[in-house]
């Protein structure tokens, strides 16, 4: 048996329903992901962890202990909020003491404890300080030794970087890690940023409207996704439809140009509209290898990314955004020549049967 | 540290299952009980607001003939006079508060700043002294030579705007202070005069129609404070609202009842002003002031 | 960057500038009006009673009329007006907490709460000569609620328990009927400003709901709570009409002695007074102060 299991876990407020038939089994020690647009229902499942929300129905055990109907302040789940939800009454270290203090721990036990995970955060001269006197990543760390302190038999995090800098927002997301590999604790970690699911993570659930898109690896999630929503919100991508030629071999007609998807098509015959999915840095410009798909346009723009330069094939009604890594000698096709850019077949992911929602790039909704 | 269940909660059990099947977790059962404490409270609120009203209600309708507490009020020529005096006195107050008021806190946001606390000090004051001590205070300096403005009906006429001036200053440095840290002045006055217009035009065009809300505000509620004010009206001997009714009050049966709910109901407009034209905008203008 | 966007550019920096400029003599210019107007109606006035209080009838400086402060007569005034005030300003503080609380996060519908802040509004400025007389027709020797208690229920408040609207505690009630609801107005905002986060944080660690309360909630709204507390004891130590109406001045409180000396009826003494009313403004200022310090405190924390 799994350490975290959500069974069936569903839950209504009134007619609307936020979470559909949640399923997620979490070894001990691992790191779990919550990724979706605000909305999809992450937060609310986590709430239903911590003991804020009750589901309307599943089940939620925690190392073979029923969770789902025990008061929040009966579970032993830490949670980490992204208004850091700090006691502004109370110094940093009475903060950190509060978990114990109500559990009436001894006083130089609590005090031994606050130390410890005081540098543990890495801010061993700030116990007398009080949160208003703290950075927003500073305070941060306080919530998180908060949590930690009552040694949670499950951590729950809240977007907890979200109200910070750019830069703040990298250098907590390592340490987040690395105190939560250090300890061995079993996270749920809810985020609307990608970047952040993938690189944390041992596996990331891809959420949206309420149900479960995705469940795997950040690996997985990122180069098969299963559906085209993961697709489209997980980093950049083409989404293009085609119309099927040869459902067998997998031949596709895009925009009058022939390609070959990365497997046959099951269930479509020729003429069947189908969403194919295509990374931006899986398309490299010029021929190719021998038998790699290629598709030729005119270079509608060039952008800057900074390491990489990004442009945009025109294909008729749509058009392919690829990738080259920036180099001082790089030596770019004019805007408005036409070029031939070329991808192995099996990056070309067939979606689903449903024509594509828009035969455009989809932009990566994730910074939205 | 333990991680499985608090023994002393473990004989619950059974209890928390019987909830469960009844659809009450114990939180939402205690939710139920502190509900009802709370609707419990409301209510005994709501007779304290309310008894006094009813009663003051019912007393009025015992004067014969019926309704006659109402008509008598109204054509006693007094009644109308007295209101008209205070309502006067009360748009002339606003005036002069918002002249004096809304050039300066416009002034302390942009131009100095560090006068705010020193200002916003003297627009505290008026908490510090209470009518009373103020109209003393006014009546012994402006009664004597050299200054005798109470020896005239103008002059003392005067003297009471001046008093209710002072009385605004809490509530109109607040409502218009409010009003300018919620439109950013300072951008707006220079995004104004880069477009190339003046002084004058900025603050008629720009920054006065973004300060209605809150002028509006601070002008109800100074005339609500206006128009039934007592002490100040009384010792400075001003033909007002709040002395008439009080002169009433002591030698009338039925009309004083009358009277009160009539006054009762004016605040009440006034404060429905308030409330409806607060409504939808993000300056929240507390009503009564004193922070 | 197109040519013509250079000089509109220029020209807006250019005319902006002034804003900064200038801090000389004229920068006064813009609140001189205000302050002209303050010394002359408020801090002169008030001054002419502070040199006043220093001085005995023929004008030579003195401290006496303090020292006519602390005869039993006034020290009693005072002590009514304390008296009165404390004891409003606590009730007045717990009950419209607790009507606030109700409202706000007691789980009442939403609807209350703007019908409530609204009523508040009304009934914290409704004091004064109409309050007076609507308490007159409801606990008066013939009010409404007075007749009820006797005929209905069978108590005789003014005759079996020696009650009157006209004596301290009748005051009180009447007072109440403002502190409240202006209690309901101050602490609203502090209430608005306990995250539900800090009781889901507090719960998370363990806490019961009295202890959220006993660590968590109640030492954040403490300075809020106090401070508006004092405000309520300062709102009614300087309220005079309402008692003046009420008692017809009898009631031997601070603002209706002073009404005495304004009048110069009683035991004229012009220097006694002033000493009364300095007496008062320091007990004012001391209250708004410690309010305006405790405000502070708890905006830091409630932001």
């Amino acid at each position: 048996m799994a350490f975290l299991e959500l069974t069936g876990i569903q839950k209504r407020f009134g007619d609307v329903a936020a979470v559909h038939d949640f399923n997620l089994a979490a070894e001990r020690g691992e790191f779990i992901s919550f990724l979706g647009p605000s909305g999809c229902g992450k937060t609310t499942t986590l709430r239903m962890i911590a003991g804020f929300e009750q589901p309307t129905a599943g089940t939620i055990t925690v190392d073979g202990a029923d969770m789902t109907h025990r008061p929040a302040n009966r579970r032993n789940v830490g949670m980490v909020f992204q208004s850091y939800a700090l006691f502004p009454n109370m110094s940093v270290a009475d903060n950190i003491g509060f978990g114990l203090k109500v559990r009436k721990r001894p006083k130089d036990q609590i005090r031994k404890r606050v130390g410890e995970l005081l540098e543990l955060i890495n801010l061993p001269d700030k116990g007398n300080r009080y949160p208003y006197q703290l950075s927003g990543g500073q305070q941060q760390r306080v919530a998180l030794a908060r949590a930690l302190a009552i040694e949670p038999q499950v951590l729950l995090l809240d977007e907890p970087l979200s109200a910070l800098d750019a830069k703040i927002r990298v250098a907590l997301r390592h340490e987040i890690r690395s105190i939560q590999r250090q300890l061995g604790i079993t996270t749920v970690y809810v985020t609307h940023d990608q970047e952040e699911a993938l690189s944390l993570s041992d596996r990331v659930v891809v959420m949206s409207e309420g149900r479960v898109e995705q469940i795997g690896p950040p690996s997985e999630i990122y180069n098969f996704p299963a559906t085209s929503f993961v697709a489209s919100f997980v980093g950049t991508l083409n989404l293009l439809s085609a119309k099927v030629v040869d459902a067998p071999t997998g031949r596709l007609d895009l925009a009058g140009q022939e390609i070959r998807a990365s497997a046959g098509i099951a269930g479509a015959s020729a003429g069947t509209i189908v969403s194919v999915a295509l990374r931006p840095e899986s398309i490299s410009l010029g021929e190719g290898a021998p038998g790699d798909n290629r598709l030729r346009g005119p270079l509608q723009d060039v952008s800057f990314l900074g390491s990489i330069v990004r442009m945009r094939l025109s294909l008729g009604d749509a058009a392919v955004s690829f990738d080259t890594f920036n180099d001082p000698n790089l030596e770019l096709p004019s805007v408005g020549s036409v070029v031939t850019v070329s991808f192995p077949h099996e990056a070309s992911l067939v979606l689903d049967h449903a024509p594509a929602p828009r035969s455009a790039e989809v932009a990566a909704l994730a910074e939205a | 540290m333990t991680a499985g269940p608090n023994p002393a909660f473990a004989g619950r059990g059974v209890v928390d299952n019987v909830l469960r099947d009844a659809g009450l977790t114990p939180s939402r059962r205690a939710r139920g009980l502190s509900k009802i404490l709370w609707w419990g409270v409301f209510v005994v609120a709501v007779l304290y607001f309310f008894v006094p009203l009813y009663a003051t209600f019912l007393f009025s309708l015992k004067a014969r003939p019926n309704l006659a507490a109402y008509t008598n009020t109204l054509d006693d020529p007094q009644f109308i006079g007295s209101l008209l005096y205070s309502f006067v006195v009360g748009l002339i107050t606003v005036v002069i508060s918002m002249a004096l008021l809304v050039p300066t806190a416009f002034w302390v946001r942009l131009r100095l700043p560090r006068l705010r606390r020193f200002i916003e000090f003297i627009t505290l004051l008026p908490f510090v002294i209470p009518p009373v001590i103020l109209v003393f205070g006014l009546l012994r300096t402006y009664s004597r030579a050299p200054i005798a403005l109470t020896n005239s009906n103008l002059g003392s006429d005067a003297l009471l705007v001046a008093a209710y001036v002072v009385l605004s200053f809490p509530y109109m440095y607040r409502a218009v202070d409010t009003g300018l840290r919620s439109i950013d002045v300072q951008s707006l006055a220079e995004a104004s005069q880069s477009l190339g217009a003046g002084w004058l035009r900025t603050m008629w065009q720009v920054i006065f129609p973004n300060l209605r809300v809150s002028l509006l505000s601070g002008a109800f509620l100074t005339l609500a404070i206006v128009i039934g004010e007592f002490t100040v009206a009384t010792f400075l001997a001003r033909p007002a609202f709040g002395p008439y009714l009080s002169l009433i009050g002591g030698n009338k049966a039925y009309e004083p009842a009358a009277v009160a709910l009539i006054s009762f109901g004016l605040t009440w407009i006034a404060m429905g002003f308030l409330a409806v034209i607060g409504r939808g905008s993000r300056t929240r203008v507390q009503v009564t002031g004193a922070r | 960057m197109t040519e013509t966007a250079l000089p509109l550019s220029t020209g807006g920096a250019l005319s902006a500038r002034p804003l900064r400029r200038g801090r000389g003599l004229l920068n006064w210019l813009g609140v001189a009006p205000f302050l002209l107007f303050a010394v002359a109606f408020l801090i002169i006035p008030t001054v002419y009673l502070v040199v006043g209080s220093f001085q005995d009838a023929a004008g030579a400086l003195t401290i006496k009329n303090y020292g006519d402060l602390l005869t039993p007569t006034n020290l009693r005034t005072y002590g009514n007006s304390i008296e009165i005030s404390a004891v409003t300003a606590i009730a007045g503080a717990i009950l419209g907490f607790l009507l606030a609380y109700a409202v706000i996060a007691g789980g009442l519908p939403r609807f209350l709460r703007s019908a409530l802040m609204t009523f508040s509004g009304v009934a914290s400025n409704f004091a004064g000569v109409p309050l007076a007389l609507a308490f007159t027709f409801t606990l008066g020797r013939v009010g409404l609620l007075t007749l009820f208690v006797r005929n209905v229920v069978g108590v005789d408040l003014y005759n079996d328990h020696g009650f009157s609207l006209f004596s301290k505690l009748g005051l009180e009630i009447v007072y109440l009927y403002f502190q409240f609801p202006l209690m309901v107005l101050i602490i609203a905002p502090a209430i608005d400003g306990l995250k539900r986060d800090w009781r889901e944080a507090s719960e998370n660690m363990g806490a019961s709901t009295f202890q959220y309360w006993r660590y968590v909630a109640l030492p954040i709204l403490m300075p809020s709570l106090l401070g508006s507390t004092i405000l309520l004891f300062a709102n009614a130590f300087g309220a005079q009409a309402t008692a003046y109406q009420l008692t017809g001045g009898s009631i031997d409180i601070a603002t209706i002695a002073i009404s005495r000396q304004i009048r110069g009826d009683v035991l004229f003494n012009e220097g006694l007074g002033y000493a009364l009313a300095m007496g008062m403004v320091v007990i004012m200022a001391v209250s708004i102060g410690l309010y305006s310090i405790l405000q502070r405190r708890s905006e830091r924390w409630l932001k």
